[in-house]
C-alpha cells in the first residue's frame, strides 16, 4: 500500500515565448503513493495542466526528476513514452474523446490495439470486464452518439481501466457534466479508488469535487502552495442520495 | 500482429466515412479502368492487324514494278511492263529461300450470271498462289498447271461473288459466269477470308489462270505483281534479298542502276502497321495514366483533409500509447487500402468496358496481363506516394496540441 507511484523532485518546466521565459512549473517536489486519490487544484495559469501533461508522460520536464513506478521518465525517447502511456497510464478527458461512429466496446479496446501482447479475444474479454466495472455492460454496442454524457464518460473511464494502469489521470473529467451526473462519476471514481485500490490523480478547479478526494495539491504560479490530506472526505454516494429526486 | 491491428484500425476509419472513401476511390477506379480499357483497345487493334496480315500469308513476298518516269510521264505502277514471264522462270530456276512463285494480273469489270451481275476483280494467277496466300478451297478443285498452259476458261470464286451472283443458291460449281463476255466455268469456291485491316473485302475476287486473263481479258504479256513465299517466316529477309538479286540479274541492271521493282515482305508490313497501333496504345496509356495521376492527387487531398479533421483523434491515439510510427502506418494503410481497393474495382470495370466495347462496337480488344499487373502496381505506388506526406504530417503532431485541437 505504501509503494511510491509518482516521485517528483525539483521539477521545472519552462516555456520560451519569444524572448520571454515562462516558468510554468517552478521547482516543485511531491510524491504520490499507491492507492491515493489526489486532486490538483489551481486557477488557470497556475501550471496544473502542465503538471498533468508531465504526469501523463505527454511532455518532458525541463529540469528535475520524475520517477513513474520507478522509471525515470525524463530520460525516455518519445516512442518509449508512448509505451509508458500505453501500459502504465489511463486518461480521462473533459470532453470524453471517444471515437465517433465507433461502438463503446471498440472505444474501450483502443489502448490494447497498440499493445502486441493481447489477442483479439483477450482484448474483447478485458473490454467487457472494464465496461462491467463502470456498469455499462448493457450498452456495449452503442455508439457514443447514442449515449448520454455521463455514459460516454463512463466508457472513457472503462477505456482508462482496460490496461490495468498504475495511475488514472483525469483532466476536469466532470467539467462537461451536470452536477447529478458529476456526482455519479465521482462515485464511480471513489469506488475504483477504495474498492479496487486504483491510484487516481484528478485535475479540477471545483472545490466540491476536490472534497471527494483524499488529498489536495493546490498550485499557484508554478509552485505548490498547499498539499494537505482532506480531513472530512465527502462520500459521493451520500451526496447523491441527499439530492432531491428529479420529477419529470 | 501489430500490423494486423493497424489494418483493423485503418479499415474501421475507412468504413466510418463510406461516401467520402467511395468518392476518393472513384478517381482511382476511373483512372485504372481507363488504363485497362484503353490499352485493351490499343492492343486489340494491334493484334488484329497482326493476325490479319499473317492470314494473308505470313511468308508472303510481294514484288511490284517500280513506277518510273518515261519521257516526263509518271506511269501507274500497274502499267509498268517490267515484270515478265522471264522473271518467273528465273525465280523458279534455283530457289534457295523461296518455295512458290505466282504472277498476278488483275482486271476490273462486271461479272454476270444470268440476270445477276456484280462489279468485281478477276485476278490471273498460277496454282502456287493459293499456297502463297495460305488460302484453302472450300469446295471444288483448284486449277492446275495444265489449265495455265492452255489458258483454260476456268475460275475459282470468292464467297462474296457466290452471294452476289447466286443470290438464290443453286449449283455454283460447274456453272458458267461471264466476265467481259468471256465465259468462265466455276471449278472451285474459295474459303472465306473476310475483310482485311484496310477495309478491303478479300472475298470479292475471281481467280483465273494468269494466261487466260492475259490473253482473253487484258491482252498484255507483262505481270502487274509477282507473289512469292519464303520457305519459313524467319527467312523472309533472305527471300527478299534473293528475289532482288535474281530480278536484278534477270532485268540486266547495272550496279549503278536502281531497282525497277520493289520487294515487300509481310514482316515489313506487320512492323509498319503494328508500330502505328503501338503509338496509339502509348497515346491512350498516357492519357489514361494522367487520369490515374489525378486520382492519386485526389487521395492525397482527402488524406490531408482527413488528417486535419482527425487531429483530435490522432492526439487521443497518441495519448493512449500510439507511437508516431503507428499513426504514420495507420494513415498510409488507409491510403493504400483506398487506392488498392479502387484499383481492384477499376480492373474489373476496365475489363468489363473492354468486353462491352467488343460486344457493342465490334472493336477488337485485348486485356493483357501486363496492363492489369502494371496498373495495379501503379495503384499501390500511388497509395504509398500520395498517402505518405499526409501520414507523415499526422505522425509528427504533438499529442498535447492535437488533443486540444477543436
Amino acid at each position: 500500500m505504501d509503494s511510491v507511484i509518482v516521485d517528483i523532485k525539483n521539477l521545472k518546466r519552462d516555456f520560451t515565448i519569444g524572448e520571454e521565459t515562462v516558468k510554468a512549473l517552478n521547482d516543485i517536489s511531491f510524491d504520490i503513493k499507491k492507492g491515493e486519490f489526489v486532486t490538483i487544484m489551481g486557477s488557470s495559469g497556475s501550471g496544473k495542466t502542465t503538471l498533468l501533461n508531465i504526469l501523463g508522460c505527454l511532455e518532458k520536464p525541463t529540469q528535475g526528476v520524475y520517477l513513474l513506478d520507478g522509471i525515470n521518465v525524463s530520460s525516455l525517447s518519445n516512442n518509449e513514452l508512448a509505451g509508458i502511456r500505453n501500459k502504465k497510464l489511463g486518461f480521462v478527458f473533459q470532453s470524453y474523446n471517444l471515437l465517433s461512429r465507433t461502438s463503446a466496446i471498440e472505444n474501450v479496446e483502443l489502448p490494447l490495439l497498440y499493445n502486441n501482447t493481447f489477442s483479439a479475444k483477450e482484448r474483447k474479454e478485458k473490454a467487457i470486464a472494464a465496461l462491467e466495472a463502470v456498469k455499462l455492460s448493457d450498452r456495449m454496442y452503442h455508439l457514443p452518439s447514442q449515449l448520454s454524457g455521463g455514459q460516454q464518460q463512463r466508457v472513457a473511464i472503462a477505456r482508462a481501466l482496460i490496461n490495468d494502469p498504475v495511475m488514472i489521470l483525469a483532466d476536469e473529467a466532470t467539467g462537461n457534466l451536470d452536477s447529478r451526473t458529476s456526482y455519479e462519476i465521482m462515485m464511480l471514481i471513489q469506488d475504483l479508488n477504495t474498492d479496487h485500490g486504483k491510484t487516481i490523480v484528478f485535475v479540477t478547479h471545483e472545490p466540491d469535487i476536490a472534497a471527494f478526494s483524499k488529498r489536495t495539491i493546490r498550485l499557484k504560479d508554478g509552485k505548490i502552495i498547499q498539499d494537505a490530506l482532506n480531513q472530512n472526505i465527502n462520500s459521493a454516494k451520500a451526496v447523491l442520495e441527499a439530492l432531491p429526486v428529479l420529477t419529470e | 500482429m501489430k500490423l494486423l491491428n493497424l489494418l483493423n484500425i485503418a479499415w474501421k476509419a475507412i468504413i466510418r466515412n463510406k461516401m467520402r472513401t467511395f468518392l476518393t476511390m472513384l478517381g482511382i477506379i476511373i483512372g485504372v479502368a481507363a488504363v485497362i480499357s484503353m490499352t485493351a483497345i490499343g492492343q486489340g487493334s494491334k493484334q488484329s492487324i497482326q493476325s490479319q496480315i499473317t492470314a494473308m500469308g505470313s511468308n508472303m513476298v510481294m514484288i511490284r514494278p517500280e513506277s518510273n518516269v518515261q519521257g516526263g510521264v509518271r506511269q501507274d505502277n500497274a502499267n509498268v511492263q517490267s515484270l515478265t514471264e522471264a522473271d518467273i522462270t528465273a525465280l523458279e530456276k534455283q530457289p534457295e529461300f523461296i518455295n512458290g512463285v505466282s504472277p498476278s494480273v488483275s482486271a476490273k469489270s462486271q461479272a454476270i450470271n444470268g440476270p445477276y451481275n456484280w462489279s468485281t476483280t478477276v485476278q490471273g494467277v498460277s496454282p502456287a498462289y493459293l499456297t502463297i496466300r495460305n488460302w484453302p478451297i472450300a469446295s471444288g478443285i483448284p486449277f492446275d498447271a495444265q489449265d495455265v498452259k492452255t489458258a483454260a476458261k476456268v475460275c475459282l470464286v470468292g464467297q462474296t461473288i457466290v452471294t452476289n451472283l447466286f443470290p438464290n443458291g443453286g449449283e455454283v460449281l460447274g456453272s458458267d459466269i461471264r466476265f467481259k463476255r468471256i465465259p468462265f466455268k466455276i471449278i472451285g469456291i474459295l474459303s472465306k477470308k473476310g475483310v482485311n485491316t484496310f477495309g478491303q473485302d478479300q472475298d470479292d475476287i475471281i481467280l483465273a489462270p494468269v494466261t487466260t486473263v492475259q490473253k482473253r481479258i487484258t491482252a498484255t504479256t507483262y505481270y502487274q505483281n509477282i507473289f512469292a513465299s519464303a520457305i519459313d517466316a524467319n527467312s523472309t529477309d533472305q527471300a527478299v534479298d534473293e528475289v532482288t538479286r535474281v530480278l536484278r540479274a534477270s532485268h540486266k541492271l547495272q550496279n549503278n542502276e536502281a531497282d525497277d521493282f520493289t520487294v515487300r515482305s509481310q514482316a515489313e508490313l506487320i512492323s509498319t502497321f503494328t508500330s502505328t497501333s503501338q503509338i496509339l496504345t502509348i497515346l491512350l496509356a498516357v492519357i489514361s495514366g494522367i487520369s490515374l495521376l489525378v486520382g492519386g492527387i485526389g487521395i492525397m487531398n482527402i488524406m490531408y483533409v482527413s488528417v486535419t479533421e482527425r487531429t483530435k483523434e490522432i492526439g487521443l491515439r497518441m495519448s493512449l500509447g500510439a507511437r508516431g510510427m503507428d499513426i504514420l502506418l495507420q494513415f498510409l494503410i488507409e491510403a493504400i487500402l483506398i487506392s488498392v481497393t479502387g484499383g481492384l474495382i477499376g480492373v474489373a470495370l476496365g475489363v468489363g468496358t473492354a468486353a462491352l466495347v467488343t460486344g457493342l462496337m465490334h472493336w477488337p480488344t485485348l486485356v493483357t496481363q501486363s496492363s492489369v499487373i502494371l496498373s495495379f502496381l501503379v495503384c499501390f505506388v500511388t497509395g504509398v506516394f500520395f498517402g505518405y506526406y499526409p501520414a507523415l504530417k499526422a505522425s509528427r503532431l504533438d499529442p498535447i496540441e492535437a488533443l486540444r485541437y477543436e
